[in-house]
């Protein structure tokens, strides 16, 4: 399979780099000063893109690969694909789902206590020598808090279950209600604001989930609420967060994602209510490995005419 | 009851817990006094009960300064820094602050183990410190699946299991004896228990048996790639060693919230990023605090208004 290109869009992974590169002919856009003429020169080599959440297939990209047959992207979410140009085009697309799953539920959990406990702040209280003048303030219990989920896909669920170990009660938003599902739902995320005390974002980037969490939502969360992302930075209103952590229309914000990464908010840089982190989501030895697994394996098993592993279209 | 006296041997810093004492008491604070022996001396007759904590409690020396003592109550559940023996002998009445704390302290022991494996606060200074400009933060390792280990399945204990367990955890411990009904695996050894979890969780009482019970050899079976996470008291850990088994690579990371010599903390510890340090918050919300204050004068009104007492010890 060494003849066919795969054109990997930007650095993502060593580990995905080298198994790509023994099986195919690797091309490396981040490498070419010029993409124009680089895609130019070798389009017609090129018969899939490994993307990932920094840089996808958009439509120009797409347009430039009259070849191309699958888009594999290094991710779960598809927000940075255009999925309806892949399908007019019959071009596969596949994801990483699953295999993530638990990394980003753990984190969600992980960045609930860290707000909540303030762990990180205490853990540089300790190290700056604070803590031999004075004891470190009350935080606020976690257990038992009523946990408003967006979202109850997989990574959701996931969240949900963990939430339900610390004796929380749990709701959520979605699309359509869940049959099977034990949690209480909300026909709109206003609601599911307003009878929950932290709110996790955790559904797919869509043009109809931008912003979703905006002004309304926020005041609605309230200034003991907090809210949580580990979906995408697009999914909220930056600047309106900003504003309601500044003010105090709300408690406190656990970000794992921004809408201009890697910049976070530079106001939100001195709060002590936030974590931030940079966009970790899945970003475990183990996860990784095994999400380049079933980029490698879906692309194999396109080019052996076998059936996708994780298809999307 | 304004007349009983009630000595608080801990800093009076938590002032629900000092206002609802001083409503019903005449509340002497030890920690106020400039000199302690003269304080205890003017009061000795008028007080009857000592309030402690975590960090100061009661001892033999304390004890046989105050004849007319008859009940200690103590913020907290651990009874280290209670002379036990002491009182049974001069049967003074202890008391302590069981489960309401319960929850809190198995959320922050998760919160440790999570802290810890995905290097939270690590990559918090990172975003803040304006160096995820520069690049990506590296790769951590996965909590989801990683096989604990407790050293005690009390109350705080199962509730650290419970919440594991939905982490996928296989779950594995080790107590003075077996417990019947559990569905956890059993190791009648602490090393053996540490040889065979990736995160070991200290969650015992300190007693004079369970002193140090992480040593160098615990912590070498727990091994470089192990984490040890100590949510019980600071003398429960072979602090030197752990530093030096940390320094030199010998175990894989660890999360505290109780050192030795509270508030000091090991100077080597703070630069490492496989540490997560934590000025003993394990019961510090609000809630919590609440609940444990309000169970602290339950107990001493019940007391000496000759009711059974709600959470007695001795």
């Amino acid at each position: 399979m060494d003849t066919i290109g795969v054109l990997m869009t930007c650095p993502m992974y060593s580990y995905l780099e080298q198994e790509l590169d023994a099986r195919f002919n690797l091309f490396k856009l981040w490498q070419h000063s010029s993409k124009v003429d680089f895609l130019k020169t070798n389009q017609h080599k090129i018969k899939a893109i490994v993307g990932n959440t920094k840089i996808g297939a958009d439509a120009e990209l797409i347009d430039a690969l009259p070849e191309l047959e699958i888009v594999a992207t290094f991710s779960v979410g598809l927000d940075k694909i255009d999925l309806r140009k892949c399908k007019e085009k019959g071009i596969r697309v596949t994801n990483t789902p699953d295999v993530l799953t638990d990394d980003v539920a753990d984190l969600a959990i992980g960045l609930i206590l860290g707000v909540l406990r303030n762990i990180c702040a205490c853990d540089g209280y300790v190290r700056s020598g604070k803590w031999k003048d004075a004891d470190f303030e009350l935080t606020t219990k976690f257990s038992g808090k009523s946990v408003g989920i967006l979202g109850l896909g997989r990574i959701g669920a996931a969240i949900a279950k963990r939430a339900e170990a610390f004796g929380c009660s749990i709701s959520y938003h979605s699309r359509s209600q869940k049959p099977n599902s034990n949690y209480k739902y909300f026909s709109n995320v206003i609601d599911l604001a307003k009878n929950c005390q932290i709110l996790v974002v955790a559904c797919a980037l869509t043009e109809e989930t931008q912003h979703i969490i905006n002004q309304e939502v926020i005041d609605a969360l309230g200034p003991k609420g907090v809210l949580i992302n580990i979906g995408r930075g697009a999914h909220v209103d930056e600047r309106e967060l900003v504003s309601a952590l500044l003010e105090g229309r709300l408690g406190g914000a656990g970000l794992d994602v921004y809408e201009n990464e890697p910049e976070a908010p530079e106001q939100l840089l001195g709060l002590g209510n936030v974590v931030l982190l940079p966009h970790v989501g899945s970003d475990t030895i183990e996860t990784s490995n095994a999400m380049a697994d079933l980029v490698i394996a879906n692309l194999e098993a396109h080019f052996d005419n076998k059936p996708l592993l994780t298809p999307v279209i | 009851m304004e007349s009983i006296g009630v000595l608080m041997t801990c800093p009076p810093n938590f002032p629900y817990l000092v206002e609802e004492l001083e409503k019903r008491f005449t509340l002497y604070k030890l920690q106020n006094a400039p000199d302690k022996t003269h304080f205890i001396n003017s009061h000795k007759n008028s007080i009857r009960a000592v309030v402690g904590n975590a960090g100061f409690g009661a001892d033999a020396e304390l004890i046989e300064q105050l004849p007319k003592l008859e009940i200690v109550s103590s913020f907290s559940v651990g009874l280290d820094k209670v002379d036990l023996p002491k009182c049974k002998e001069k049967r003074i009445r202890v008391t302590n602050t069981p489960d309401v704390l319960t929850n809190d302290v198995a959320d922050l022991a998760i919160g440790l183990m999570l802290a810890v494996l995905r290097r939270l606060c690590e990559s918090d200074r990172y975003v803040r410190s304006g160096k995820w400009k520069k690049g990506d933060y590296k790769l951590t390792t996965k909590f989801t699946g990683k096989s604990v280990g407790i050293i005690g399945l009390g109350r705080i204990g199962m509730a650290i299991a419970t919440r594991a367990e939905a982490f996928s955890c296989p779950i594995s411990y080790y107590a003075r004896t077996e417990k019947p009904d559990v569905k956890y695996r059993y190791y009648p050894s602490v090393i053996e228990l540490a040889a065979n979890c990736q995160i070991l969780v200290v969650a015992c009482a300190l007693t004079e048996e369970t002193h140090h019970i992480v040593n160098r050899e615990v912590m070498n079976a727990l091994g470089p790639k192990g984490v040890l996470i100590n949510i019980g008291r600071g003398p429960h850990v072979d602090e030197p060693e752990l530093v030096s088994a940390l320094l030199e690579g010998r175990l894989g990371g660890a999360g505290l919230d109780v050192f030795e010599d509270e508030p000091n903390v090991p100077e080597p510890l703070f630069g490492l990023e496989n540490v997560v340090l934590l000025p003993h918050v394990g019961s510090g919300t609000v809630e919590t605090r609440k609940a444990m204050a309000d169970l602290v004068v339950g107990n001493l009104e019940a007391h000496f208004l000759k009711k059974p007492l709600l959470t007695p010890v001795v």
